[in-house]
């Protein structure tokens, strides 16, 4: 039997993957959508927010059918030692109508809509499909994929790697050839279930309002953070985690997730809830110096697999960069078909298009972040000092006079090992990171 | 297990679905790990697959995997585990991911 051919071959339906393979089918091209899970979605997970804005041209209206748990109207940044913890809480009403900002998400509700959306426009969703490796020319040129299904090869003018932080395919093309473990990071997670009228009171919440809690400093000795979001009956609480700190400390992952779960701020929030799905993912969050290269011949890279995650402190973001990435790879790919020219000078476009845009403009400006907001000081000393400071002014320790708030910093520095030039080049480095 | 966590391993991983391959997709060389002094497989993977066995070798158990990639990531021995995607299917099925 000949194989299948396409014009265009997108492996893994997710975020990427159907934005891309939405772009391609509604320039009329013939795509096949594969996943090798039994439903988009099935192999994915994340902490819980998407970042709708990028669908607004892609899906406009996209709020009134996405499947969504809660809209985020709350946003809490925690900074904790384990017996301390400052938190600058944030809500507003803006957050809870249209066009919304944040919105917590199942992976197997949210994928198999976006993936669905490329069927509507035409795209052929093949699922509980391997990709095993790539169909190449002797020149190298890439021009399909083989799969683990019987006569199961889908030649094609052009392949989209959209198959996920291990990116097998990046790697076989030759494209990510140094995947380093300190650029990183494990994701665990579990969902807990509580009714929601508890979620409700215990977050002060309504209707489909939602909460959004980051956490630094809950996990110990290992580089990383935690989060706590609401769903709607259910409550997703987990910890990121730097694989080499990680193994580093001998502690394993769920320890960690129990650890922040016992602090007197967070037990409150999870207490009596009951556990209903534990799961984890590897998260590439090494920005932008260290992605893969983003094209080849006859191939593109999107999403996860081009290592497009943002992990910058109080922006924690990559469903976003995985459909504004894949629908660029997608609109790349339908432009070189258009002009019947795969080859690897047209297929550079991607890369000038997503520079263009947040994708990558993000990624350059924090490029400095992911390295910054892992370091010791970061994660360890400044959340001690900020605590014990606010401990100091907070504490009224008559018939002592008040300590004045310099004195009160001098010692908390002291206290934690930070000095005077820590804090001169840490703060040059955060204003170059985000200033 | 840590008397911090509530929930026993074996309880903890009954809440995820998978849909068990007839082949591992992950093969384990045995004497590359007799050597192995470090074992960061064994504390990082969220599954805990990895378990050592009394003769200094690894015990792995493919059936209950995230299909996360840590083992492979944090393994310091070139080959010593070869990993690949299960089968079309089978694997891991998250629902609330």
């Amino acid at each position: 039997m000949s194989p299948q051919t396409f014009d265009a071959v997108v492996v893994g339906a997710g975020p990427a993957g159907s934005a891309a393979a939405l772009e391609i089918a509604r320039a009329g091209r013939s795509v096949a959508l594969i996943e090798r899970g039994p439903f988009p979605g099935a192999k994915n997970m994340f902490g819980g927010v998407v970042y709708g804005r990028i669908l607004d041209t892609l899906v406009p209206g996209w709020w009134e059918q996405a499947p969504v748990q809660r809209w985020v109207t709350r946003r809490a940044t925690m900074v904790m030692t384990p017996t301390q913890a400052l938190t600058i809480d944030y809500r507003t009403d803006s957050w809870s109508r249209p066009p919304y900002n944040g919105a917590t998400v199942y992976r197997a509700d949210f994928d198999p809509w976006l993936a669905g959306l490329a069927q509507d426009a035409g795209a052929e969703l093949i699922c509980s499909t391997t990709v095993t490796g790539l169909i190449r020319e002797a020149s190298g040129r890439v021009r399909g994929v083989r799969t683990d299904r019987p006569d199961g090869e889908i030649t094609a003018q052009v392949v989209l790697a959209c198959d996920g932080v291990n990116s097998f395919l990046a790697k076989e093309a030759g494209l990510y050839p140094h995947a380093d473990p300190g650029h990183f990071t494990l994701g665990v997670k579990e969902v807990l279930a509580l009714p929601r009228e508890e979620i409700d009171t215990r977050f002060g919440l309504s209707g489909l309002e939602g909460a959004d809690f980051e956490i630094m400093g809950c996990t110990g000795d290992i580089p990383g953070g935690g989060f706590l979001y609401t769903n709607l009956d259910t409550l997703s609480v987990g910890v990121v985690l730097r694989l080499t700190g990680l193994t580093k400390s001998g502690r394993r992952p769920e320890e960690v997730i129990a650890g922040m779960k016992s602090h007197p701020v967070i037990a409150p929030l999870v207490a009596g809830a009951e556990l209903k799905e534990y799961s984890g993912h590897l998260i590439p969050e090494g920005g932008y110096d260290a992605m893969p290269q983003l094209s080849g011949d006859g191939i593109l890279v999107a999403g996860d697999a081009a290592a497009l995650t943002l992990a910058a402190g109080i922006w924690l973001e990559g469903v976003n960069f995985a459909i504004g990435s894949g629908a660029a790879a997608g609109a790349t790919a339908a432009d070189a078909l258009a002009k019947g020219d795969t080859g690897p000078a047209a297929l550079s476009a991607y890369r000038r298009r997503l520079e263009g845009n947040f994708v990558l403009a993000d990624h350059r400006k924090l490029r400095r972040a992911p390295d910054f907001i892992l370091s010791e000081r970061v994660q360890h000393r400044y959340p001690a000092m900020v605590c014990g400071l606010v401990e100091d002014l907070y504490t009224v320790t008559n018939p002592q006079p008040k300590p004045g708030g310099l004195r009160a910093a001098r010692r908390q520095m002291r206290k934690a090992g930070v000095t005077l030039w820590d804090l001169a080049r840490d703060g040059w480095t955060a204003w170059r990171t985000f200033g | 297990m840590s008397a911090l966590s509530q929930v026993g391993f074996e309880d903890r991983m009954a809440t995820v679905e998978f849909r068990v391959a007839p082949d591992a997709h992950i093969v384990v060389d045995g004497d590359q790990c007799r050597g192995c002094t470090t074992r960061e497989c064994v504390t990082a993977c969220p599954a805990h697959l990895f378990v050592p066995t009394a003769d200094g070798g690894i015990l792995f158990n493919y059936e209950e995997c995230f299909e996360c990639g840590t083992c492979y990531m944090v393994c310091n021995r070139a080959g010593a585990i070869s990993w690949r995607y299960p089968e079309g299917g089978c694997g891991v099925v998250f629902r609330r991911g």
